[in-house]
């Protein structure tokens, strides 16, 4: 799609200076070890996927980037300040934030909300009817919030996310509430947002819904980030087995057995109308050679790759 | 600190009650209880109608002194508590705004919407009167509605402290009552119980001090000791000593009220 508008020339190279920095943070209550000691970089322009699972301290650290709680230790900047400095507030600025379950005010109206959020930030208001047309929910702009569905209510939240265009976004699950439809469409925002070079941190417990979407994601458990890279590096990392679905007539069932006995292969399971080998990732191209001795039997060749899921299970267990 | 954060928090709290109806309703009320007071209030002595300024004024504060604490402490005891477990406090400290902004923002709103209705409701009251007054009896009456303005913000601040403190809105709640017991009914009682068990050999120099320590009792002072004829009936002329009893002093006593618990509840809100 050509682009003509006389966009701001954006870098070609990612800018090589991370914009959130965390070196050793911790965040202790008593004895419970909330962060424990988490070192972390997500570079401009990135999408990065922070999961983990209920408890793993994600939420916590989100508060901390956000300068929400004060770390128990180590150091946390972003955009090269020091979270708990005075340098803050122009920072903040710059900050779009959704909280999880966001809660906005029921007596306000769609605009109003957007309106007084916009003050806060000392952002003009005039751009907030096409903030809630991008979203979604200009018809609903003059209705109150008490009105509102769950799904509504995450979408006025994203939309005071991106009041004065934010450089960085942080967004703790965000899709939570919001139909499949609206989810496509949250992420073609996103999409667009990484073209304008917008750094982006987010998290989501649906594993599926993410990894296909972010640059990069830390596999946080225990208050410590397991694991740290792009889901593909994260695999090979784990060095998972992946599932081949070869399909073949059932009375060729035997000859894929066949072709495979001896080879380095774990399960081997008869399925409707298919067979799924399960193999080593180091013997992938060992078994699709074999496989292509069988001719014209073999219909059809899928590979499987281990989900983000099963990874990280891999990491957090 | 930037005063255009201070003043976009303000102005919510403000227009959220106006918008429900809270600014009006509390008007009323007290709209409806100086006019009964002042017309009816000496019923029982078998006359009906406007008697004196002075005997209104009296009558008013007796009611005032239970009922401003009250609307001050039911107003502002969530308002901080209330945004944190509402959920709606991560959200607002993200954006670019301190937690002393914030505060004060919180406070000033609502203080705001309390003087509103205090002023609005007496006020209307001292315009139906203002004929029947003379300059005297009016100025009496401004005084009165100042020093309600000064009860209900030191008690506002009470409440916006115990908000910042309390962990949950049903503490804060409970606190807000017992604050109001505390002040408004055992307070006075300590003061007369410390007197009457030591027989007036202990305490009786330090009770005007005493009465310092309390906004209601202070509220009461700079009301009831300005007018000669109820100053005798309330017996205050025998123990408050006049040099105490200046209104300036009084009123930076109340000053003191209001900014003390907001200072506490900035630094705690702080960490």
């Amino acid at each position: 799609m050509a682009d003509t508008s006389p966009a701001p020339t954006k870098p070609s190279q990612p800018d090589p200076v991370p914009v959130i920095v965390a070196r050793g943070v911790r965040k202790h209550y008593g004895s419970i070890h909330a962060v424990d000691g988490v070192d972390l970089e997500v570079r401009a322009g990135e999408l990065f996927g922070l999961i983990g699972h209920n408890g793993a301290g994600k939420s916590t650290m989100f508060k901390m980037m956000l300068g929400l709680i004060p770390a128990t230790a180590g150091e946390l900047r972003i955009d090269g300040a020091q979270v708990e400095g005075g340098d803050f507030r122009a920072v903040r600025r710059k900050i779009g934030y959704l909280p999880e379950n966001v809660v906005l005010y029921d007596n306000l109206t769609g605009t109003e909300t957007l309106d007084f959020f916009a003050r806060l930030k000392g952002v003009s208001p005039a751009n907030n009817a096409a903030l809630l047309e991008r979203v979604g929910l200009i018809h609903a702009a003059k209705r109150r919030v008490r009105e509102y569905s769950k799904g509504m209510r995450q979408r006025l939240g994203f939309a005071q996310a991106l009041l004065g265009k934010p450089r960085i976004l942080f967004l703790d699950e965000p899709t939570t509430g919001l139909d499949p439809e609206a989810i496509r469409g949250f992420y073609a925002i996103l999409r667009q947002l990484k073209s304008e070079g917008v750094t982006m941190v987010i998290t989501s417990h649906i594993l599926a819904e993410i990894q296909e979407r972010v640059d990069r994601l830390a596999i946080m458990a225990a208050g410590k980030v397991q694991a740290t890279g792009t889901v593909q590096a994260l695999r090979e990392q784990m060095d998972l087995p992946l599932w081949f679905d070869v399909r073949v007539a059932p009375e060729d069932f035997e000859s894929v057995r066949n072709v495979l006995a001896g080879l380095p292969v774990g399960a081997v399971e008869a399925r409707d109308g298919h067979i799924a080998v399960q193999c080593a990732r180091d013997a992938k191209m060992t078994v699709i050679a074999a496989l292509a001795t069988l001719d014209g039997k073999v219909r059809d060749l899928t590979v499987r790759e281990p989900s983000l899921e099963d990874v990280f299970f891999g990491f957090s267990d | 600190m930037e005063f255009s954060q201070v003043a976009t928090i303000a102005g919510k709290e403000f227009w959220d009650r106006i918008r429900n109806r809270w600014v009006l309703a509390v008007a009323l009320v007290f709209t409806a209880f100086a006019l009964s007071i002042a017309y009816f209030g000496s019923a029982q002595q078998g006359a009906v109608g406007f008697r004196s300024i002075e005997v209104t004024i009296a009558s008013l504060v007796s009611l005032v002194i239970y009922l401003i604490p009250l609307i001050a402490l039911v107003l502002g005891f969530d308002a901080i508590v209330g945004e944190r477990e509402r959920g709606s406090l991560d959200l607002l400290l993200s954006m670019p705004i301190t937690r002393l902004e914030l505060l004060l923002g919180k406070y000033l709103g609502l203080a705001g919407a309390l003087t509103f209705s205090t002023i609005a409701g007496f006020g209307l009251v001292g315009v139906v009167l203002a004929s029947q007054l003379d300059l005297n009896a009016l100025f009496h009456y401004f005084g009165f509605m100042l020093s309600s303005v000064l009860l209900g913000c030191a008690f506002l601040s009470l409440a916006v402290m115990l908000s910042v403190f309390a962990a949950d809105r049903t503490r804060a709640s409970g606190l807000a009552i017992a604050t109001w017991f505390f002040f408004v009914l055992i307070f006075d009682l300590l003061v007369l119980g410390v007197l009457v068990v030591t027989a007036g050999q202990w305490g009786g120099e330090a009770l005007p001090y005493a009465l310092l320590l309390n906004p209601a009792d202070v509220f009461r002072i700079l009301n009831i000791f300005s007018m000669d004829d109820v100053r005798t009936l309330y017996g205050l002329s025998t123990v408050f000593p006049p040099a105490l009893a200046q209104p300036w002093l009084l009123g930076l006593v109340m000053a003191a009220w209001i900014a003390g618990p907001l200072a506490i509840a900035a630094w705690r809100f702080r960490r």
